[in-house]
């Protein structure tokens, strides 16, 4: 359960469900906010039990503005995945990397780099999300995360 | 005119909404030292003069050109320069970016602005100038239309999204990537009987085999092109049609629809929703089904989609595109030959231009102007034009007119 610290107007309900009010609110800069506490959290919709990640105000599924933090196992098996040999400029350097889209437990996807070998990459690999230690400079200052192997979980 | 009522896609039944009167296509490639106004113009000037008894200054009423990107050349704003650099001002002009299916969805603007009476006559078309950067340049402002925070944030290229589908469609169906390549190798072929393909040169599946990695299981030769071009047509009521040219092309379907801009966020990637729901539009506007198309034009940014297409559109059931190319079934003397330009593969892919450039060759097929890639007695076409990694489908239904 997560215990969110120097927010007084936070409480926990037995679903792992975070109650924040406006202090955090269901935006990106939230979402990568917590990465960079190294949280996933996504949120989720107490109308239709849709997970969002990452958080929105109004969910697209049901129309509904009930919607609450929640905090994410951060497991998850690799749903598919692309080897990537030319990139943008800012990746270049890291050529070549594995990104994919991941299947978390919770049920919603996450798309990230997949840090393994490029030879052990296959769909249904198990993965857990991992976060970059600084965050960036310049703008966006949103503290990736990224997946690791794990064991079967 | 139309009333609303008749508009409804349901209500159409086949009815035309619009015509080509011409169309006109830009040389596509790496056009050295000239800027997007300057390969619009080659466009407009080749529509314009595929007209009789036609004044654009006095005729074109409106300009619609979809363009994706202001990085290439640092200018926002472009469709007042456009309709400057060909003669048009002052009518109202409007740039229309749905990414890759800029002009596909301009098209629709300029459907709607005849179909509604508001105007007898518009001009639409599209143009992205893109080769004077580099590549990872490139890379970049492509990469735009997937999703910033979630998507380019971690490092998925545009290449690598169209990757995830490409290894999705592997695993769920069994589609081999010779399958894929095969795609590549026939719009190669068509690019050679198109003067105006960026690429006039025969691939082979081994060849795409061994070309270097962009994003597995994306080789270099599963990848369009990075290219400079622009497209136009003149589009007028259906009933003024004859008065311009003797061969007019009747537009009877439009469809478009959106999908989040995540692909992640999608729960089954081996199918584009928005083409399926675009298709499903224009067909029943159409009253046509797949069987019934005679040439299309495909948005084969990357192998696989062309592979996906040939499922949204229904041309063959889902996870049977891989067979269906191999068995020629889409090759020029194929059942449903498609991508006979040499599609964005072969023919180019200048972002912007590509919808109404795809509009642009089912124009000359319908009218018997495709030369050595005609497709014979060629009467029903239809264009398949995707923005983004399925955020945007636009697909389009014409009809010769005999």
């Amino acid at each position: 359960m997560l215990v969110v610290q120097g927010r007084p107007g936070s409480s926990t309900s037995s679903r792992g469900e975070i109650d924040m009010g406006a202090e955090s609110p269901l935006t990106l800069e939230s979402f990568y906010t917590f990465c960079a506490q190294k949280k996933l959290m996504g949120a989720r919709c107490r109308s239709c039990r849709a997970i969002l990640v990452p958080p929105r105000a109004l969910c697209p599924k049901c129309g509904s503005m009930d919607i609450r933090w929640t905090k994410l196992k951060g497991t998850g098996k690799l749903l598919t995945y692309s080897v990537v040999h030319v990139a943008s400029p800012a990746f270049q350097s890291s050529v070549p990397y594995a990104v994919g889209i991941v299947q978390l437990t919770e049920g919603a996807r996450l798309p990230g780099m997949i840090r393994t070998n490029l030879k052990d990459l296959r769909i249904g690999l198990n993965l857990k999300v991992a976060f970059e230690p600084r965050r960036p400079e310049s703008w966006p200052p949103w503290v990736r995360y990224c997946f690791v192997r794990a064991r079967s979980h | 005119m139309y009333t609303v009522e008749q508009l409804k896609w349901q209500n159409v039944k086949g009815r035309p909404l619009a015509s080509i009167v011409a169309a006109g296509l830009s040389k596509f490639g790496k056009l050295e030292g000239k800027y997007s106004r300057e390969i619009f113009l080659e466009a407009a000037r080749e529509a314009f003069g595929g007209c009789s008894n036609f004044d654009p200054k006095r005729d074109v009423k409106a300009l619609f050109v979809g363009q994706m990107s202001e990085s290439f050349e640092h200018q926002t704003h472009v469709a007042p320069s456009l309709t400057d650099w060909v003669g048009l001002l002052p009518i109202p002009a409007t740039r229309i970016e749905a990414a890759c299916a800029s002009s596909g969805a301009a098209l629709r603007c300029a459907i709607f602005a005849i179909a509604s009476g508001m105007y007898d006559i518009v001009a639409v078309g599209g143009v992205e100038k893109m080769t004077h950067r580099a590549t990872s340049d490139a890379t970049e402002y492509l990469a735009m239309a997937s999703d910033f925070p979630m998507e380019q944030w971690h490092g998925i290229t545009f290449p690598a999204m169209f990757g995830l589908m490409a290894t999705a469609h592997m695993h769920k169906y069994g589609t081999a990537e010779e399958q894929m390549a095969m795609a590549a190798v026939k719009n190669h072929h068509n690019g050679c009987l198109n003067p105006k393909a960026q690429m006039q040169r025969e691939i082979t599946v081994r060849q795409v085999m061994e070309s270097r990695p962009i994003a597995w299981p994306l080789k270099l030769l599963d990848c369009s092109l990075i290219s400079d071009g622009a497209s136009c047509l003149v589009i007028t009521k259906p009933e003024l049609a004859k008065r311009f040219t003797d061969t007019p092309a009747d537009i009877v379907g439009t469809g478009q629809a959106s999908d989040t801009i995540g692909l992640y966020e999608r729960d089954d990637i081996t199918f584009m929703e928005v083409a399926r729901s675009a298709a499903k539009q224009a067909y029943e506007m159409a009253n046509k089904k797949p069987s019934d198309i005679d040439v299309a034009e495909v948005h084969d940014c990357f192998t696989i989609a062309e592979i996906i297409a040939y499922e949204d559109l229904g041309f063959c059931a889902p996870g049977e595109a891989g067979k269906f190319i191999e068995e020629g079934e889409t090759g020029l003397d194929g059942r449903i030959p498609v991508n006979t330009s040499g599609g964005l593969k072969a023919k180019g892919h200048p972002v912007g231009a590509t919808g109404t450039a795809q509009a642009c060759e089912i124009y000359l097929q319908l009218t018997g102007q495709a030369e050595r890639r005609q497709v014979e007695d060629a009467s029903i076409g239809l264009t398949h034009n995707v923005g983004g990694s399925g955020s945007t489908g636009v697909v389009h239904i014409f009809k010769r007119r005999d």
